[in-house]
């Protein structure tokens, strides 16, 4: 029999994204509807508009740590540098111990632009890679927790989810089962994901990349913009975080076992991950106040999270989606949205869906398109990926 | 700590002269001697014919080890979350790309992109075995095996349910290759269960303890040696001898895995 879901409390919070460097840049930008998308420079070719962060290049990582130098690695140094998070850590260390801290990311393509620049610096002619490109420390899915394990001085066990883009999200999940089963006391949880060839070149050959910034749940919304993100959250039981501190209420995934690329028309996976995490945190739906769809941009996924949205909350609760601000941040997208999720909680804030004139007529949920303020208690945050993944998570308020 | 604990069954593999449970068994045990030969890696049956055709080398071997797992723990495939553990994922597909986006065009083939992702032999599991259930599929290097297992016995132990878990590897293609040298293709799974069932060989309690340790003496070393998913054979290779053992696993960073095995 399942066991029930116990709470646990975001300790600490940072993210990176085009839509700011730290939390109070995000803040300011959901608050006064400052979307981060912006034309593509030739790098980006096919994309049109990308969410890059700036700066990235710019990071160094510690000497000691010089190995994994990569772009994903440097978005995520730049995402632990904000918002006091090293500290954050480090207290906890200091009371929980090294090696009761779990480090849990998720990634969809890790530090492989760092390979794509290892092809490109061949000679001409020449097969093999660089001799100092180091495919462990940068390319492989492993690089970003032993990374972020090192740099944080943990001593816990380290996990690479990579479920394309539930990733993010689906360390929450698997984060809590292990503080569940007694293997870590907290954990180190996110996402990070950077714009590379092989996600823009692999989504433009899907013809799926918008013409101009991406409009989640528009009429006339035309693909999705690709962006990168790096979010962490530091995951603890209620008892070591302020009292104050947002929770993590509740948690589902389910699998389409429908189709690779395409989700189930009518979202029947999607539903039972909803609904997996309500059960979860034993709510009804009626008790959720704002939704964070996964919201693509795409034609068939908007749709799809529309049927399922409006199957199990009818037109009830408000719901938007914040690509428009960052682009679809792939592996990092359910960990940047748990954060956002957290601070829409603290302020009263629906952020609605940016750039959007119509909502498409045929969607029954309530799409909010401008911002609006509303106490909110509960949020619902989802994400679904290739493969059929589907994750969502409950936020809120402790009881 | 005093660890995480479940029950194990269902055994499968796929390998160089270890073609499947039943007859790898007393190869295993050290009653008849390993003598090489190629893994043949059929086509996965639970696929319709225009998905098997869509499916790779490696995602045909994680279906071959997960479907032999399901089959010996006499379990509906549908009824099992699952956990896959792959270090290189789809090398091949992901070499393929990258060797596209370094030609002058630079295009990539649709269907080699969403194949590339590594959770795509979870995903064509979930359509072959028609599971809405939750899955996840992780990549952890030379640990994938290990993290693998012991987070398949996390879900067991925290979610008390039964979990599929899957490590599997073949080798990287083209340039890729000498970057993470692997000899063969391999696959293994097991089903993990809270209590024992009639499938049950084994109950294993789990510890991640921190600083490194040499690993246990194995006469399958040397093959585990060749492929992150062989590094499961000492495990195998104790529930096939069917006694109590206690094994260890060195991870990357300064730490370890140990798992006691206790015959029931």
């Amino acid at each position: 029999m399942p066991t029930s879901f116990t709470p646990l409390a975001l300790s600490a919070v940072t993210a990176v994204s085009a839509m700011g460097t730290g939390i109070a840049a995000t803040r300011r930008a959901l608050h006064e509807r400052l979307g981060g998308l912006r034309p593509a420079s030739p790098e980006d070719r096919p994309a049109a508009f990308v969410g890059r962060v700036e700066g990235v290049d710019s990071v160094a990582l510690p000497p000691e740590l010089a190995r994994y130098n990569c772009r994903n690695n440097r978005l995520a140094e730049m995402a632990l540098l904000q918002d006091g998070f090293l500290a954050a850590v480090a207290e906890a260390r200091e009371r929980l111990g090294a090696t009761r801290i779990a480090v849990v990311m998720g990634t969809s393509t890790s530090g492989i632009a760092e390979t794509e620049a290892a092809y490109r610096r061949r000679p001409e002619g020449s097969f093999e890679l660089p001799e100092d490109f180091d495919f462990a420390a940068t390319h492989d899915l492993f690089s970003l927790p032993r990374y972020v394990r090192a740099r944080l001085g943990l001593a816990g066990p380290a996990l690479t989810i990579s479920t394309a883009c539930t990733s993010g999200a689906r360390a929450f999940l698997e984060a809590a089962t292990m503080i569940s089963a007694g293997l870590c006391d907290a954990a180190v949880v996110g996402g990070v994901d950077t714009l590379c060839r092989m996600t823009v070149e692999g989504f433009g050959s899907l013809a799926l990349l918008a013409p101009g910034p991406t409009r989640p749940c528009a009429a006339d919304r035309d693909g999705i913009t690709v962006g990168e993100a790096a979010a962490f959250v530091l995951l603890t039981r209620p008892q070591d975080a302020a009292p104050d501190a947002v929770q993590l209420l509740g948690a589902g995934a389910s699998s389409d076992g429908h189709h690779m690329s395409s989700p189930h028309p009518e979202g029947l996976g999607a539903v039972s991950a909803m609904r997996a995490a309500l059960d979860a945190a034993q709510l009804d739906a009626a008790q959720i106040d704002y939704i964070n769809l996964h919201g693509t941009g795409t034609r068939a996924n908007d749709a799809m999270e529309d049927r399922a949205v409006s199957h199990l909350f009818g037109n009830a609760v408000p719901c938007s989606s914040t690509k428009g601000w960052t682009g679809h941040t792939l592996g990092a997208s359910g960990a940047l949205e748990a954060v956002v999720a957290a601070l829409c909680l603290q302020d009263g804030l629906v952020p609605g869906c940016l750039g959007v004139e119509r909502v498409d007529p045929e969607f029954q949920a309530d799409v909010a398109v401008e911002n609006r303020r509303a106490p909110l208690r509960r949020v619902l945050s989802n994400s679904f990926g290739f493969g059929g993944s589907n994750c969502s998570l409950v936020l809120g308020h402790a009881a | 700590m005093s660890g995480v604990h479940c029950h194990i069954g269902g055994l499968a593999l796929l390998g160089p002269g270890l073609p499947c449970w039943a007859e790898s068994k007393p190869v295993l045990a050290g009653r008849v001697p390993w003598q090489e030969a190629p893994p043949v890696v059929p086509p996965p049956a639970m696929l319709a014919p225009t998905e098997r055709r869509r499916t790779s080398l490696v995602v045909r071997l994680a279906l071959a080890a997960a479907s032999g797992a399901v089959e010996a723990a006499g379990v509906a495939p549908e009824a099992l979350e699952t956990v896959f553990a792959s270090s290189n994922g789809d090398g091949a597909v992901v070499g393929a790309i990258l060797d596209s986006l370094a030609a002058p065009d630079g295009e990539v083939s649709p269907t080699q992109f969403h194949n590339s992702v590594h959770n795509a032999a979870a995903g064509y599991w979930g359509i072959g075995a028609h599971s809405t259930k939750p899955s996840i599929s992780i990549g952890c290097h030379q640990d994938s095996f290990a993290l693998g297992l012991l987070q398949a016995a996390v879900q067991v132990a925290g979610r008390g349910v039964p979990v599929l878990f899957c490590a599997y590897d073949a080798p990287l293609a083209g340039p890729l290759a000498p970057m993470h040298p692997t000899a063969f293709p391999f696959a293994m799974a097991c089903v993990l269960t809270p209590e024992p069932t009639p499938a049950t060989r084994a109950a294993l309690t789990l510890r991640h303890l921190p600083g490194g340790a040499p690993a246990a003496p194995s006469p399958w070393q040397k093959l585990a040696e060749g492929n992150p998913a062989a590094r499961s054979l000492p495990l195998l290779a104790a529930l096939a001898a069917g006694g109590a053992a206690s094994l260890v696993w060195p991870l990357l960073d300064d730490a370890r895995l140990e798992v006691e095995v206790s015959p029931c």
